[in-house]
């Protein structure tokens, strides 16, 4: 098994920072470029929620764990931010508590599509983990 | 982020990802440029751009709906295969007219770039 454990601030430039360094990590597993546009998708989604939602935009730091095990990339995503009050519905396709804000409400959804599994687990004012699974060259 | 403007379309030259972090600069820059030139149209070319996530689909959607009731058309152009995926999977395709490159939008919204 391999591992990869990073902390970033919770900034949106680092976005792209947390796509960068997990699809570096995923890289291993000689993904196709359409898994990798995958990962950088999930990736990129979890994050933004940490930002914009855990954190509301303010500090905060932003924890990414990553196991490699086989041909099975894990990518565990967690914040200490708000917390979600009600995991159901803020995974329905289209919801969103910042409309005003042009959010799509596709955060989780693309997380799901994108990725074979997808775990959220949360807690109000202590906050949210996501847990997303994703088999490499994975034919069916 | 570039943008052009002709007559009543706006062409915004998407620089880099169009993530929640771009998100914010090309909104704020495209509603100026829509305010102040009266804008019908707009033209997002996707050249130099890689990737987007859900962030950039509240982007298109939200010009989408400044345009709208004016009559105005929202084209993507130089789409890679991922930014093509985000927009078959959102739906986006059913409101936004998507073309290889910005001068056939041009053409087709009746303008010459």
């Amino acid at each position: 098994m391999e591992t990869l454990s990073v902390q970033i601030e919770s900034k949106s430039e680092n976005e792209s920072l947390a796509r960068v360094i997990v699809s570096a990590f995923a890289a291993r597993l000689d993904p196709t470029l359409e898994e990798i546009s995958d990962i950088k998708t999930a990736v990129s989604e979890a994050v933004t929620n940490c930002v914009i939602h855990g954190y509301e935009e303010k500090d905060g730091i932003i924890r990414i764990e990553c196991t490699i095990e086989d041909n099975e990339l894990t990518i565990n995503i967690k914040d200490e931010g708000v917390g979600i009050e009600d995991i159901e519905k803020a995974r329905q396709p289209m919801y969103t508590t910042k409309r005003d804000k042009e959010r799509s409400g596709m955060g989780f959804s693309f997380m799901e599509i994108f990725m074979d599994e997808l775990k959220v687990e949360s807690e109000v004012n202590k906050g949210t983990a996501v847990t997303m699974v994703k088999k490499i060259g994975n034919i069916s | 982020m570039q943008a052009k403007v002709k007559n009543n379309t706006l062409i915004i030259y998407v620089n880099g990802d169009l993530d929640h972090h771009n998100a914010e600069k090309i909104k704020k820059m495209a509603d100026t440029k829509i305010m102040e030139n009266q804008i019908k149209n707009v033209i997002f070319d996707f050249e130099n751009s890689n990737f987007m996530d859900s962030s950039g689909i509240g982007v298109i959607m939200g010009r989408y709906k400044m345009v709208e009731n004016i009559g105005g058309k929202i084209c993507a152009v130089n789409m890679n295969q991922s930014i093509k995926r985000i927009f078959s999977i959102s739906g986006l395709f059913k409101i936004i007219d998507q073309y290889d490159t910005a001068s056939d939008a041009m053409s087709v919204i009746g303008e010459e770039e």
